[in-house]
């Protein structure tokens, strides 16, 4: 039976899984839920994420919510084809994705969400943006983008030599931010800079980016 | 010999979540203070461990982490036959057990933290609340805790049928919301109100408040 994914593609939430369902070569059928129609409030949406929020994931029997917990079952379920995104045969390697896909989580996103919302999803409902939240997030974005040039000054990529889901999960928020007028933060960083390019240089990123037109129109 | 050693202090709620996994897991380990006030945290020393600079950091041997989430995850894995299961050996399972921690980390932490700090550690140091923040925030962590009432209704856990880490890791904001004017939230909402008072009376959990009591 296919995985269902109930999302929109210029989601980042659900870019975030579809990226996912890429690297591992996963089938899948993304069902679109119109936000703008408040979609995602209809009573049979909300039964299946009650906080009404995309994306979903439908597998059989079980219904998922929050991308990273989808993304994270993705990778496990499939831990034998496409990209090892997981590392599950080292459990050192294994921790450290853990220890990296918290930091994103904890650290890295509620620093750039904040940002993205203030510049693309504000205008979008017709309201202001707010700088000054964009200038107070833009200084923690750069902290944690600091201890991210040292680290990535060591190993390649986030949680080690190898690529994982760590720095996947780092792609939809990233995709958007440079498209904003602070992508310096990025690229004035040279070991950032370069462990974006390599990253977005993968085929599976790049199919997920076609569908993420989100600031094309500004 | 597990050669466990978690760098921080009982009153941390990140650390406080790293410790309550070890005594439910029944593991020795050494607690290595940190003393925050003396900035302990942003020496080179502790830096080489969490370069964040937060508490707390662990080391199993040679391994070394941080993010309290990624320690107690690794911990409920690389001991699962140990103590009390955290996880669940099933798939399907644990993928539900996945959503709620994430739910934890995504939503409710975000308005729980907040809450703590201006109610419960702003009193400690010294300064002053913020009440337009509380109100901000108590309305924020309202919406979450109707979607728990509903969850609680159909399942004795946040997890599932059984105690796991989805449910541990509120343990240390709630504890402290519970000692402030917020706890209205939680008492509010009779199957909230139910598992708060059956993970807060676990014994790994009264360990800790009884650590923090002594020093």
């Amino acid at each position: 039976m296919v995985l269902k994914l109930h999302g929109l593609s210029v989601s980042t939430n659900t870019a975030r899984v579809v990226a996912c369902l890429h690297e591992k070569d996963v089938e899948f059928e993304l069902v679109l839920v119109d936000l703008f129609a408040c979609g995602n409030k209809e009573p049979s949406f909300l039964a299946k994420n009650p906080f009404g929020q995309i994306p979903v994931l439908e597998d059989g029997g079980i219904t998922l919510f929050e991308s990273r917990a989808i993304s994270s079952y993705v990778a496990e379920k499939f831990k034998e084809s496409g990209t090892d995104l997981i590392r599950h045969e080292s459990l050192e390697e294994a921790a450290l994705v853990k220890v990296w896909t918290e930091v994103e989580s904890q650290q890295y996103h509620p620093a750039i969400c904040p940002i993205i919302y203030e510049f693309f999803g504000k205008p979008v409902q017709g309201l202001e943006p707010d700088q000054a939240v964009i200038d107070a997030n833009l200084v923690k974005l750069e902290k944690v983008l600091d201890v991210y040039e040292t680290k990535l000054s060591s190993t390649k990529y986030l949680a080690g030599d190898f690529y994982s889901l760590a720095d996947l999960h780092h792609f939809p928020y990233t995709f958007y931010f440079m498209k904003t007028p602070w992508g310096s933060l990025i690229n004035d960083r040279p070991h950032v800079k370069a462990w974006w390019e390599d990253i977005t240089s993968r085929p599976a990123l790049n199919k997920v980016a076609e569908g993420m037109t989100f600031g094309e129109n500004q | 010999m597990t050669g466990i050693k978690v760098h921080g202090n009982t009153l941390s709620t990140a650390a406080a979540r790293v410790l309550a996994t070890l005594y439910e897991k029944d593991l020795e380990f050494e607690l290595v203070p940190i003393d925050m006030r003396a900035g302990e945290h942003k020496t080179e020393a502790f830096l080489a461990l969490n370069p964040f600079g937060q508490v707390p950091a662990f080391e199993d041997g040679d391994l070394q982490l941080f993010e309290s989430r990624a320690i107690t995850q690794y911990i409920a894995h690389e001991y699962a036959p140990k103590g009390t299961p955290l996880i669940f050996p099933d798939s399907k399972k644990m993928a539900i057990l996945s959503v709620w921690t994430e739910v934890e980390a995504q939503k409710f932490d975000p308005a729980a933290s907040k809450l703590t700090f201006e109610l419960a550690i702003k009193p400690m140091l010294g300064l002053v609340t913020d009440f337009a923040v509380v109100e901000e925030f108590e309305a924020k962590l309202g919406i979450v805790l109707d979607v728990y009432e509903t969850r609680l209704g159909r399942s004795k856990y946040l997890g599932g049928d059984c105690f796991s880490l989805a449910d541990l890791h509120h343990l240390p904001t709630t504890h402290y919301l519970m000692g402030t004017q917020t706890k209205k939230l939680f008492e509010c909402r009779p199957n909230v109100s139910a598992w708060v008072a059956d993970i807060t009376a676990r014994p790994a959990w009264k360990k800790i408040v009884a650590m923090r009591n002594t020093h």
